[in-house]
């Protein structure tokens, strides 16, 4: 590392440094908290992705919406560090939270089991912690809690005897689980699970939320861990199996709202209490049960309950209804045709994603791989470092840009340029280096100036390698963008986030098809760039050989 | 114009490896000189100090009458062909742009021409080959537009990095015919890699043995054979007679 580097290191650093801004500015979506609109401002709601969550925020959505107020919705935010990490950071005002995660997720407290067994006291507890380190406020509750129930089949309970997680602890050498990846993980799940009650599953299977009943049904697994809220657990006849020795804290449902929202836009959190305490858990899971299990509408059911409740009239409702019914029993292609307008426009933003993304990458990486073709001593390091980008999990990526980018495009965006970054810089760094050596030595010998051999010898020559890492970055960009979906930036994996967490396959195929008809589409369209920008020699010889008396006579292109 | 070069007391080291131990040579304008020796032996560093391809740690280059530190280095190359043993032509170019490489750098106004002219002195009829890529010429073709492409622009001096070396014996014997005919159309000073004593024999006035990065004798053939200066000299001799009285048995 010698002084002569180390202006071109800083060079490139200040690139980065300037693209993240322009791409931040490109993305149109300036983070919320840097709009300093007061008047007529959206209110940001968001929620997480699962069904129960995009139901309440809905419902929050259109209470505030029948008051007059704008609402901008984000719904599935990747999980709770993200949807909590936007709050904090005034990139959304509010969304559905349960306290119990909030006590063990968030705050990491533990609480004496006289306290834990009281749902006032732990809601007195969380609200007063989040207020004082996170300056975010709880709403009252809603009125009911949703519990993690640990549920097996009515077979099961009564072959083992199970009743209770200490009898489920007992036969668990018999037994094998299939539990979230959230799940498995948490203080207050699995691994809680069996500090407390000494549970260790034969096996233990993570699985998405949307096949663990099916899973379950089908006997590939013997316990899942549910909500107590679920439809499903109704619908398959699950046993529910008692918490004897109190480890679940209670769960009960808010709304978490950011401390400016009510400064920012009055009546806000008054309208959002209007819903508290009016949900109760028979309400609720009658409610999940409609989304989840026949498949309704969540704006439908929204509207339906909060008509009931009379927060809102119902003509309305009656309006929801008409537009969003999807037509149960009609056919997928009839789906999809009735869902057109959203999918194109969920085509276009997730093209745009790309398209900016992927451009942004080839204006630094390709340069950034002619530069260390210079500098051959870094040049491996540099690549290599871009290479560990690719390996952090982009969930884990898009959560630690929140506080510098908020939720929406402008994360989404950086997220995809650094998975881009890699493939490109790569195919440029080894294209031009690999370019012909004889050839170069030659120009260099003959007299041409560095950038003479490199637009006339070593681009062309490479451009095929470069153009590959190209299309392997797009096609890469084009899968990673669902992703984006996780931190509100739309895209085709909005319908897919949305489907996983409310068990419907149509939604899924909705913006898995679309997105792998995008990615077919883009390596075409690329492989034909590809061709274009082949090296002449190799180009043409394919119509050489056949024309070949007529070439020759054509002039000579000097 | 041919252009004469000169090394005044010149040495150069690649790590601890020494290239060239206080070299002095005059090569006269005009002149065909071969560097001949082992690999190892200094001759290719020794040429592509001439084109700086090589900048030598100590001593003085010069190429007409200026040391070629004080020339540019874009256009001193410019003003020197070069050829290389794998003849290094752009393949995504087609042969007549290739000739017409350096006519183009150096601004020249009718650089197709020149650059057809060239092709002709090496046997290679533009109207049948310019406009074929290099991939589609056989080696010695491929090599013989190398030599176009060096003395198109019709420089002083050529430089030749054992541009035979890599060719079959028929292919190597019509790049040589036409380097011999090349040689008598045009006057200019070249100075020729090799490590085939009888090649530099054919193709040259003067042959200079080198050896470990010093000059053991310096002469014509007749000299080298009659009078060998050295134990090596007379054994790279002895060696390649040997060679050509096997093919006579």
């Amino acid at each position: 590392m010698n002084g002569s580097q180390r202006p071109l290191r800083m060079r490139a650093r200040q690139r980065i440094c300037a693209l993240m801004i322009a791409t931040t500015v490109i993305g149109g979506t300036i983070p919320a908290a840097l709009v300093a609109q007061r008047d007529d401002r959206p209110v940001v709601v968001a929620s997480k992705p699962f069904g129960e969550s995009y139901l309440l925020a809905e419902m929050f959505s259109q209470l505030l919406e029948s008051r007059g107020f704008k609402v901008d919705r984000k719904p599935g935010l990747g999980a709770t560090e993200i949807a909590f990490g936007a709050l904090r950071t005034d990139a959304i005002d509010a969304y559905p939270e349960y306290t119990g995660t909030g006590l063990i997720a968030i705050l990491h407290d533990t609480l004496p089991d006289s306290v834990t067994a009281d749902p006032r006291a732990v809601f007195a507890h969380v609200a007063r912690r989040f207020a004082d380190l996170y300056h975010v406020r709880w709403l009252p509750p809603l009125g009911f809690q949703n519990t993690y129930a640990i549920a097996v089949t009515r077979s099961t309970a009564s072959r083992y005897h199970l009743r209770t997680l200490s009898d489920l602890a007992r036969e668990g050498s018999h037994l094998t689980a299939g539990f979230t990846a959230d799940f498995i993980g948490r203080n207050d799940g699995l691994v809680g699970l069996s500090r407390v009650y000494g549970l260790k599953p034969r096996a233990v299977r993570p699985l998405a939320p949307a096949v663990k009943y099916q899973a379950l049904a089908s006997g590939a697994v013997d316990v899942i861990d549910g909500y107590s809220t679920d439809g499903l657990l109704a619908r398959y006849d699950l046993v529910t199996l008692i918490d004897d020795k109190h480890f679940f804290p209670p769960y009960e449902a808010a709304a978490l709202v950011s401390n400016r929202l009510d400064k920012q836009v009055p009546g806000a959190v008054a309208a959002l209490v209007l819903l508290s305490g009016r949900l109760d858990e028979k309400t609720m899971r009658q409610l999940n049960r409609r989304v989840e299990v026949d498949g309704e509408d969540v704006k439908k059911v929204a509207s339906d309950e909060l008509a009931t409740l009379g927060l809102i009239g119902a003509s309305r409702a009656e309006g929801s209804a008409q537009t969003a019914q999807p037509g149960q029993h009609s056919g997928f292609l009839r789906y999809l045709w009735d869902r057109r307008a959203t999918i194109w426009a969920l085509t276009v933003r997730h093209l745009e994603l790309v398209a900016f993304a992927l451009l942004a990458a080839v204006i630094i990486a390709v340069p950034l791989g002619l530069a260390l073709e210079r500098t051959r001593r870094i040049a491996e390091p540099t690549i290599g470092g871009l290479g560990v980008l690719q390996t952090i999990p982009s969930i884990a990526l898009l959560a630690f840009m929140i506080p510098f980018l908020g939720v929406g495009v402008a994360p989404a965006l950086v997220a995809l340029w650094l998975y881009a970054l890699y493939p490109i810089a790569r195919g440029t760094y080894t294209g031009v280096r690999d370019a012909d050596p004889d050839a170069v030595a030659a120009a260099e010998a003959l007299g041409t100036t560095p950038t003479q051999r490199l637009l006339w010898v070593r681009l062309p020559l490479a451009a095929p390698v470069i153009m590959a890492g190209i299309r392997t970055a797009a096609v890469i960009t084009v899968g990673a963008a669902t992703l984006a979906a996780f931190i509100g930036a739309g895209g085709l994996g909005e319908p897919i986030v949305a489907g996983l967490a409310l068990a419907d396959t149509r939604m899924i195929l909705s913006g898995a098809l679309p997105a792998a008809a995008l990615a077919l589409a883009v390596d075409g369209v690329l492989a034909i760039v590809e061709r274009l920008v082949a090296p002449a020699h190799r180009r043409k010889r394919f119509w050489r050989t056949r024309t070949e008396g007529l070439d020759r006579a054509v002039a000579p292109a000097v | 114009m041919p252009i004469s070069l000169a090394a005044r007391n010149v040495s150069h080291r690649f790590g601890n490896v020494v290239a060239l131990d206080d070299v002095s040579i005059d090569i006269p304008a005009g002149r065909a000189t071969a560097l001949v020796g082992e690999s190892g032996s200094g001759k290719t560093t020794l040429l592509r100090c001439f084109n700086r391809l090589v900048e030598p740690e100590r001593g003085q280059v010069m190429v007409g009458d200026e040391d070629v530190r004080t020339q540019s280095l874009v256009s001193l190359r410019r003003g020197i062909g070069y050829v290389q043993q794998h003849g290094g032509l752009l393949p995504h170019w087609r042969v007549l742009r290739n000739v017409a490489l350096v006519p183009t750098l150096r601004h020249m106004p009718d650089s197709t021409d020149a650059a057809r002219r060239a092709l002709e002195l090496v046997g290679l009829p533009s109207a049948q080959f310019g406009s074929r890529f290099p991939h589609e010429l056989s080696g010695g073709q491929r090599q013989r537009v190398a030599l176009a492409r060096s003395i198109a622009a019709r420089p002083g001096v050529i430089l030749l990095d054992e541009p035979f070396g890599a060719l079959d014996a028929i292919s190597r014997a019509e790049l040589q015919e036409s380097f011999d005919n090349l040689r008598r159309d045009l006057t200019v000073t070249t100075l020729l890699v090799t490590h085939d004593l009888a090649e530099a024999g054919r193709l040259a006035e003067e042959v200079v043995v080198m050896r470990k990065g010093r000059i053991e004798q310096r002469g014509s053939m007749r000299d080298l054979i009659h009078a060998p200066a050295t134990d090596y000299v007379a054994r790279l001799i002895e060696r390649a007679r040997a060679g050509l009285e096997a093919l006579r048995a």
